[in-house]
């Protein structure tokens, strides 16, 4: 047993170190490398479970990325599977962009570096803009007038007024847990 | 306290962005550049445009990015560290109140209200990096020497290749940085 639980420890590890250093692209692409490891390569999670836990993943705050290493490590081997995943997942982007730290301040001044990167913000403020707008999209998709308030309201708030990104979600969080209260209640009448 | 100061906003950063990827990128920059000029506007536009071009999440890459920049390699670990920790308490907690009572019906009821407004301060930030790109003084005033057309013109061919093309994000930026250093090396023959 004692035998079984290093091992479980020494492949979260290795996996989560792996599918954290090997993925671009955000979260959801690392949710799915970690389901093809971990349910359908080593069988230690069914996969409607699965779905759950990326569900939990999704909803909490912070990183999904890291988030799915904490939910797979607890799953499998409880708080110390937790601190063995999160190492894993945080590793190679620290290591990383502390490289790209050093570098940076030499780098930035050099004339074609600093264009390639002025450049490339361009390129970034487009792929934002192209999320935004399928995003904006599905919530409009879903035809609920009190989301696209929600949306319409918070822009205004952040962008003309300056409100604190923290009190908007917070506000809107509040504001969630009540309708849903509120509607599970009024299901159950 | 540098460290503590570190700690303490990459924290709130883990506390409060929800929804993965994009999501934690108003909160950065309500952090580092409004409330404590840890960076400057460009510099944060650098930073997003490095964090799409690495793996691993945008918030780890930025706790390590700005907590080297304002403090060495301490100030990454005390950056990360507190981008992570909010992670690792709320996850395992749900993960735990999961496998007792299997419910998660409440909370993603609550998130789905969260979502519209996380969009639109996705898209407040997503802003903010064009104004910074567009305009030379990186204010949002409209006179013609205050306007680069040239990002504007990457912007759009970025946003058309994205919506029309197959082609990854990623090729897309980099194709906007080569351009601009093109352009810069013929801009100074």
């Amino acid at each position: 047993m004692q035998e079984k639980k290093s091992l479980i420890l020494r492949r979260l590890f290795f996996s989560t170190l792996y599918l954290s250093a090997f993925t671009f692209g955000g979260g959801y692409v690392i949710v799915t490398l970690l389901k093809n490891k971990f349910v359908d390569q080593y069988h230690w999670i069914d996969e409607e479970e699965m779905l759950d836990l990326v569900a939990i993943a999704q909803s909490s705050p912070g990183a999904i990325a890291v988030n799915g290493a904490i939910v797979v490590g607890y799953k499998l081997a409880g708080i110390p599977g937790v601190l063995v995943s999160v190492t894993g997942a945080v590793l190679p982007p620290m290591v990383i962009l502390s490289i790209v730290s050093v570098f940076y301040n030499a780098f930035i001044t050099n004339p074609y570096i600093s264009a390639m990167l002025r450049g490339m913000t361009a390129g970034v403020g487009a792929v934002i803009a192209s999320v935004v707008y399928d995003m904006g999209k599905n919530v409009v998709k879903t035809k609920d007038v009190i989301n696209v308030l929600i949306m319409i309201a918070s822009f205004i708030l952040s962008w003309f007024f300056q409100v604190n990104v923290i009190f908007i979600i917070l506000a809107v969080a509040l504001f969630g847990i009540a309708r849903t209260v509120f509607s599970v209640r009024r299901d159950e009448k | 306290m540098i460290f503590l100061q570190l700690f303490l906003s990459f924290l709130q950063i883990g506390c409060f962005s929800f929804g993965g990827g994009y999501a934690a990128m108003p909160l950065i920059e309500e952090q580092v550049v409004t409330l404590h000029g840890w960076l400057d506007m460009t510099s944060f536009s650098n930073l997003v445009t490095i964090a799409e071009m690495t793996p691993g999440p945008i918030a780890i890459n930025a706790a390590t990015f700005v907590g080297t920049q304002v403090a060495g390699l301490p100030g990454a670990v005390a950056a990360t560290f507190g981008c992570i920790l909010p992670s690792c308490i709320f996850v395992t907690i749900l993960a735990w109140i999961y496998t007792k009572y299997r419910k998660l019906s409440v909370l993603q009821g609550a998130l789905a209200s969260l979502r519209p407004a996380v969009v639109a301060v996705i898209a407040r930030a997503g802003i903010s990096i064009l104004v910074s790109a567009f305009f030379l003084d990186g204010t949002l005033r409209f006179a013609l020497d205050n306007v680069s057309l040239r990002m504007v013109l990457y912007f759009t061919a970025a946003l058309a290749a994205l919506r029309m093309t197959k082609l990854s994000p990623i090729l897309v930026m980099v194709l906007c940085g080569i351009c601009e250093v093109v352009f810069t090396f013929f801009a100074g023959i």
